[in-house]
């Protein structure tokens, strides 16, 4: 059984790194909520989802990360996804996620191989 | 008269001197002679309610005007003209038109003489104008009879192009399907539609009223059937979707009794849904059935719901669908042929064409001849053979559907995990790549979570069916609900989720789930019975699929 949403945040040159680990479910609101509101507080630059420690995405996790990018847009912050599996990559690319925030490239990315979100 | 007067001043045209010349129109005499229509001066129509008129229709003879003493406008107008002599024509006592002078060249009045020869002309030219006339309206009622007959034919043709041209072939199934207008084009319809992964879609429809206004009501509704059907597949979804277009723009007064069913032919299995249309019978091994489904006829108003039934055509039985046209059939002495006698037919051995054939000389017997059909009459039979289903014939492998499992999670949130996790490994023998594993994982868990979100309303107790089938050419995980929160969207309604609008606030960030589990498997149908659903989630195998 996978583990409900837990979110770390860490300062990040002028961004922010919110590293996600567990399932990104209804479960989840609070976790992300609170880890973005510690992001933005963080300089001005990007901040980066690392996906790589998620393990199941469903549809509310998607609108969880919809609602992150959306204040992200708002408060001018890029957005980018890492560690990404090629299955939720195509989800982003479905939902056109992918349009609104950098996805990093697989092959750069050795926890997309060796795990994240399958 | 006005149709009268007319003709006759064409029929005189060329040959005579324009009787009724306008001050100021008279041809130079070196003028080309006029043509009909050219002639100077407008006709003059002399209405019957007009005292002119009845005094013409028995006047022995030329009519001086200017000794007429009578109030009639038409009088006036004659004599504005410039008409001095009215010559009546007459014959068998009605009045069909009337010679018009004007004053002699001579400016001296006409002669007892002139008068003579006019009323001689008259007499003669009367009776054979008339048969002019005559020949002229029937040729042109023949010609306009001749037209409508062509145009009759042309839309028998147009909408024998909505019949099917032949019959599903199926093994183990005899199909069967009779189609008799009253008219040259009717509103009745039936039709087959392969709806894939060897599933067949069978409709039998009836528009209100007969002849070419059902004839265009009945070709819109089986384009729109053609389009959604193998598109929405889930009958209740189908028929609501017609509803919905049709009542748009649909005559008023008129709509469509359809019943739409799909045949898995490998197993017999029927889903099907009705909209006001008669129920069909099944002759089983313990009698005569009905296939029961309730629904509005189709058409009438929009944001209906279809409900949804399911059952099996076991080996040897018979499935009768028709329309009203055999069941509101009269005999000589007003007696309807009615529901128990066609169920009574049913009663019988044979199937398909010998079936039909069978139910016609019955029909035809109790209507007694001379019998002039008052509807249009339709039916499809359809009969599985007796030796049909069970263990698959080795020849005959696309009958198998072989089960790998079935389940129930409770419903509380949380067991969509538990669900995809366990249709994961129930699938393990079929061997899906990886993507497409994870592709239906999502699929599973998004319509399992929905099933716990409207059909347990998340209590634990009210438990999601889960059941896993394999067929010759796919996988189907079918997830069954209890409906206690009401309907999951319709596939078809749902609104699209657009990221745009959500990220400006437009759109709720919520609303993926039925998007996804579209976009996740090669075809997605809500069956609907009662309250209850299912969401057929199916994988094509051997490549062809997500």
């Amino acid at each position: 059984m996978t583990s409900p949403l837990a979110a770390e945040v860490r300062p990040e040159a002028d961004g922010a790194r919110i590293t996600l680990t567990g399932r990104i479910d209804r479960d989840g609101d609070d976790a992300m909520t609170g880890a973005y509101a510690e992001a933005r507080t963080t300089g001005s630059g990007p901040i980066v989802l690392d996906f790589a420690a998620t393990d199941y995405i469903n549809s509310t996790g998607i609108a969880l990360i919809v609602r992150l990018l959306a204040e992200a847009r708002r408060d001018g912050r890029p957005v980018q996804a890492r560690g990404l599996t090629e299955h939720y990559r195509e989800i982003f690319r479905i939902t056109r996620l992918s349009d609104f925030m950098t996805l990093d490239d697989p092959a750069n990315d050795t926890a997309a191989t060796e795990g994240g979100a399958k | 008269m006005t149709a009268l007067t007319r003709p006759i001043r064409r029929l005189l045209g060329r040959s005579s001197p324009d009787p009724s010349p306008e001050p100021g129109d008279t041809p130079a005499p070196d003028a080309a002679p006029a043509t009909v229509d050219e002639l100077p001066g407008a006709a003059i129509d002399i209405p019957e309610s007009d005292p002119l008129f009845a005094y013409l229709q028995s006047a022995p003879g030329p009519v001086d005007l200017a000794k007429l003493e009578l109030n009639s406008p038409s009088l006036e107008q004659l004599r504005g003209a410039g008409v001095a002599l009215v010559v009546p024509l007459v014959t068998q006592g009605e009045l069909i038109g009337t010679l018009n002078l004007g004053p002699r060249l001579s400016e001296q009045e006409y002669s007892s003489d002139d008068r003579r020869l006019l009323g001689t002309l008259a007499a003669q030219a009367a009776p054979a104008i008339r048969v002019a006339q005559l020949v002229r309206e029937q040729a042109s009622e023949a010609a306009e009879r001749e037209r409508y007959a062509q145009e009759l034919k042309i839309a028998q043709l147009i909408q024998q192009q909505f019949l099917p041209h032949e019959l599903p072939n199926l093994p183990e199934w005899q199909i069967a399907a009779y189609y008799g207008p009253a008219r040259v084009v009717g509103g009745d319809f039936y039709d087959f539609i392969d709806l894939g992964e060897g599933r067949i879609g069978l409709v039998v429809g009836d528009v209100t009223d007969k002849g070419v206004p059902a004839a265009l009501v009945m070709a819109r509704t089986h384009s729109i059937l053609r389009a959604e059907a193998p598109r929405l597949v889930a009958p209740g979804a189908v028929l609501a979707r017609v509803n919905d277009l049709l009542a748009a723009e649909m005559p008023e007064h008129m709509f469509v009794t359809c019943l739409y069913m799909v045949l898995e032919p490998a197993t017999g299995h029927v889903v099907f849904a009705n909209a006001g249309h008669n129920l069909p019978y099944v002759r089983t091994a313990d009698g005569v059935v009905e296939f029961r489904a309730t629904g509005m006829p189709l058409g009438l108003i929009q944001g209906l719901t279809y409900e949804e039934k399911e059952s099996d055509i076991g080996p040897g039985d018979s499935v009768l669908l028709y329309s009203d046209g055999i069941i509101e059939a009269h005999d000589p002495t007003g007696d309807m042929y009615g529901f128990p006698r066609l169920k009574a037919d049913m009663e019988t051995e044979l199937a398909g064409t010998e079936l039909l054939d069978e139910l016609l000389d019955r029909l035809h017997a109790f209507t007694g001849r001379g019998w002039e059909q008052e509807d249009d009459i339709t039916m499809v039979a359809l009969r599985r053979s007796p030796g049909a289903g069970g263990v698959a014939a080795t020849d005959a492998p696309a009958a198998a559907v072989e089960v790998l499992a079935e389940f129930e999670v409770p419903g509380a949130y949380g067991n969509e995990r538990v669900a995809m996790d366990r249709v994961a490994e129930i699938v393990v023998p079929v061997g899906l790549e990886p993507a497409r594993l994870e592709r239906l994982k999502t699929a599973v868990s998004e319509t399992a979570m929905n099933a716990i979100e409207y059909g347990s309303v998340g209590d634990p107790g009210v438990p999601v069916r889960i059941r896993v089938e394999r067929r010759p050419t796919s996988l189907q995980v079918r997830i069954a609900d209890a409906g206690l929160g009401g309907a999951v969207p319709d596939l078809a309604e749902a609104e699209l989720p657009d990221l745009d609008a959500k990220l400006a606030g437009l759109q709720k960030p919520r609303g993926w789930g039925l998007f996804l589990i579209q976009q996740m498997v090669d075809r997605v149908e809500i069956v609907r019975e009662g309250e209850r659903q299912t969401v057929v989630l199916t994988l094509e195998l051997g490549g062809s699929g997500k």
